[in-house]
């Protein structure tokens, strides 16, 4: 099962890497990693969708993650009421006659198109996985050339509702 | 006219500017270091320049490779309870501590590791002797740092120490740059740095919901089982899982380290559990309804086949780290905290009694009637035999350390420890060569102690070396090797299950043992047979200063009980003759 975990860690040097060398060696899956500043300083987030067995080894995740001296705060917020998102650049074969159907197709996913060549088109899309999983199917038939993808970014919404209602399931389907 | 410049010398000396490694030397004073356990190097030049000007503020041992200082600097922290200080230099210095560093680490023994570093300025360029000892050691420190800015470097020892020490004790690595530790500083040192560790609070108070649980659950307890591990030793908890065992009528059964822990000879112990465990407490583990787990960590040589560990049980597990908790074995009631305060407030709790008479006295019989065993040959020597007759010359007060194999099965079966610290052994990484410098450093922390280092002649030859430090210091170890002219474990595994391959594991080829010893000036003695070892103990027990014994024992002797691996816990061998 693929569950959504933040860290907030202390923005030193090895930070990043001790996060990973301990996933990797309790023989965690990682899905995608994001790492970015917050607002306070010296502190950054760090956004990981891992992909675990069972309840039990997720618990592993959490407990190994929180006995780093560096992490302040691990989080699995899959179940929560959350706001979720990452970034895809994907480079498409194209060329003028084109361009027009490929708008088409992208502007219902609010994508834009941030480069053209003469034979290419390079889109940007941001949002869920799964809205981002679309986009890149619909482009595969026209070629695409490149894709790079920044994983998962998220954080808790304001507000939590007293009920679990599942919502979020279909986030990473 | 030689004395004047001796004295001009002197007087410049102490005009030396201060350094930023005369900077770490007061931080290790001021964390009240006594002994410290180092091997120069390039890059370590100028901290060993600062401990020279330090050299009266405490005791520094030069082993004789950097492997045996981090051994000794572990034994000294095992029986002494203080963190075991070693200092190495950069690459190759630091490469040789890592088997010690890994092996602290999951055996959870404090240490503080300096290592030099080449200068900032060429870190990364695969300077001399330049080696990546952050990522090396990340995995196996409980934590780590490299010194960026020497300003940083009190509150950085304030901190290795406080980490290394406090919650599940474990090595912390500081590195520093050879640039930083010469770095000519102005500033005085200032002792009371502030610890910057927002990310690092362990829990020592048990939550009071959970031990009222254990409660409970004892008090419904029909085949209840206390498992006491090494987590009993560093909370200083034996009187009060003493007192716990007896007011409830617990049986109790022991990991590898937390021998000692519960007294041996009591009449409620039941023995090691595990691959080489008795039979009592592996039954007893399997059939019970209730295990109560202090201090260990659910190692699989003590599970066997997870399935077939405690089936039937309700687990509680105390342990201060809480990632240990359901680890391996799902856990009913977890109680995060130090095993001497979660005791102390079980010991308030007001339990009934459990109603387990019929538990006791089965385990009463299986003790009678599957205790330990080993048939004695007429005149030659056995490895368990051995053990035994060196717990009796020592009346089991000795301080003992083993290396990794059979006779330290052995040890943990026949020497009968009944006081905490005094059991030296490398658990979690079965580090062969382990024994011999633990026994250094056990020596260093407990001069007036009987320090026996039981080793295999396999692992002693990793680190005999260290025979140096012996004589320079004048420690009176009795190093006993019990030695079967093979590496006896991987031996017993080939008979058991390569049909006899006996792939690499035989000696054909030996050192004179006795002559080796006496090449250091050491008492050597040769024995082969029970006389001559019944004859030469109080020979080797009253001598003042070190002895090494070359006891020489069957090569065909296994060590029983067994389970074999991937069987369960119900599942021993050679449980009778």
């Amino acid at each position: 099962m693929k569950r959504i975990i933040t860290a907030t860690v202390r923005n030193r040097s090895g930070v990043l890497n001790r996060v990973t060398s301990l996933l990797q060696r309790r023989q965690f899956n990682i899905e995608s990693i994001s790492v970015g500043r917050t607002e306070t300083e010296g502190m950054s987030k760090m956004t990981f969708v891992v992909d675990v067995e069972d309840f039990q080894k997720l618990e592993q995740v959490t407990k190994q993650l929180n006995k780093q001296i560096d992490v302040i705060k691990v989080s699995d917020i899959t179940d929560k009421a959350i706001v979720a998102r990452e970034l895809a650049l994907i480079k498409i074969v194209s060329n003028s006659q084109l361009r027009a159907e490929i708008q088409g197709i992208i502007e219902p996913f609010r994508a834009t198109i941030i480069d053209v060549s003469k034979d290419s088109l390079s889109i940007q899309v941001t949002g869920k996985p799964d809205k981002v999983e679309a986009l890149i199917e619909l482009l595969k038939p026209y070629g695409i050339k490149e894709l790079a993808r920044t994983g998962l970014t998220a954080f808790v919404r304001g507000h939590q509702p007293n009920t679990q209602d599942g919502s979020f399931q279909s986030l990473l389907g | 006219m030689e004395r004047s410049q001796k004295q001009e010398q002197s007087a410049a000396e102490t005009k030396e500017p201060k350094t930023g490694a005369d900077l770490l030397v007061e931080s290790l004073i001021n964390e009240g270091v006594e002994t410290l356990f180092g091997y120069p190097g390039g890059a370590a030049l100028p901290i060993f320049d600062a401990l020279y000007k330090a050299q009266n503020s405490f005791d520094q041992i030069l082993a004789r490779h950097e492997q045996g200082s981090i051994h000794a600097a572990e034994g000294y922290a095992r029986v002494s309870g203080k963190p075991g200080v070693v200092v190495a230099t950069s690459g190759p210095g630091a490469t040789n501590l890592v088997t010690g560093i890994a092996d602290a680490m999951i055996d959870s023994l404090p240490l503080i590791v300096i290592t030099g570093q080449v200068a900032q300025g060429v870190i990364g360029t695969d300077a001399f002797q330049e080696v990546d000892v952050m990522g090396v050691t990340t995995p196996i420190t409980k934590h780590n740092y490299q010194v960026r800015d020497v300003k940083d470097l009190p509150r950085i020892v304030k901190e290795a120490f406080h980490i290394a020490t406090t919650g599940r004790p474990g090595p912390v690595l500081i590195d520093m740059p050879k640039d930083i530790s010469a770095e000519v500083i102005e500033a005085e040192f200032q002792a009371n740095v502030e610890l910057d560790l927002p990310g690092y609070q362990p829990t020592t108070k048990p939550n009071p919901l959970q031990t009222k649980k254990l409660a409970e659950a004892i008090g419904n307890a029909k085949k209840p089982v206390l498992l006491t591990g090494a987590g009993i030793l560093f909370a200083e908890a034996s009187e009060q899982v003493r007192e716990f065992a007896e007011k409830y009528s617990l049986p109790v059964a022991s990991t590898l380290l937390g021998l000692g822990a519960f007294p041996g000879d009591h009449p409620l112990f039941m023995g090691m559990a595990g691959m080489h465990g008795t039979y009592t407490s592996n039954t007893a583990l399997y059939e019970c309804d209730l295990l109560i787990n202090i201090g260990a960590r659910f190692d699989d040589r003590l599970t066997g086949k997870l399935t077939s560990f405690a089936p039937n049980a309700t687990v509680a597990h105390i342990d201060i780290d809480p990632a240990e908790i359901g680890k391996n074995v799902p856990t009913d009631i977890p109680i995060v905290g130090d095993a001497k305060e979660a005791l102390t407030k079980l010991l308030t709790h007001d339990i009934k009694q459990p109603e387990h008479d019929e538990w006791l006295v089965q385990i009463h019989e299986n003790k009678e009637n599957y205790p330990l065993w080993f048939n004695t040959p007429d005149q030659e020597m056995i490895g368990q035999w051995v053990i035994k007759k060196v717990h009796e010359a020592t009346k089991g007060n000795a301080i003992v350390t083993t290396d990794v194999g059979q006779h330290q099965m052995w040890t943990a079966q026949y020497y009968t420890f009944t006081q905490p610290d005094r059991w030296v052994s490398s658990g979690g990484l079965g580090t062969m060569g382990f024994g011999f410098p633990a026994a250094i450093g056990a020596q260093l922390a407990k001069p007036d102690d009987t320090v026996v280092a039981i080793v295999g002649d396999g692992g002693f030859q990793m680190t005999l070396q260290e025979l140096s430090i012996l004589q320079e210091k004048g420690l009176p170890v009795k190093v006993i090797i019990v030695n079967n002219q093979a590496l006896g474990m991987v031996r017993q595994w080939q008979e058991a299950f390569y049909s006899e391959r006996y792939s690499q594991s035989i000696f054909s080829i030996q050192p004179d043992f006795v002559k080796l010893a006496e090449s250091y000036n050491i008492k050597g003695m040769q024995l082969k047979t029970q006389d001559e070892f019944i004859k030469a103990l109080p020979e080797i027990f009253n001598y003042e200063g070190p002895v090494v014994v070359d006891a020489r024992v069957l090569q065909q002797e296994n060590v029983f009980p067994m389970i074999a691996p991937g069987s369960g816990i119900n599942e021993m061998i050679g449980v009778k003759p």
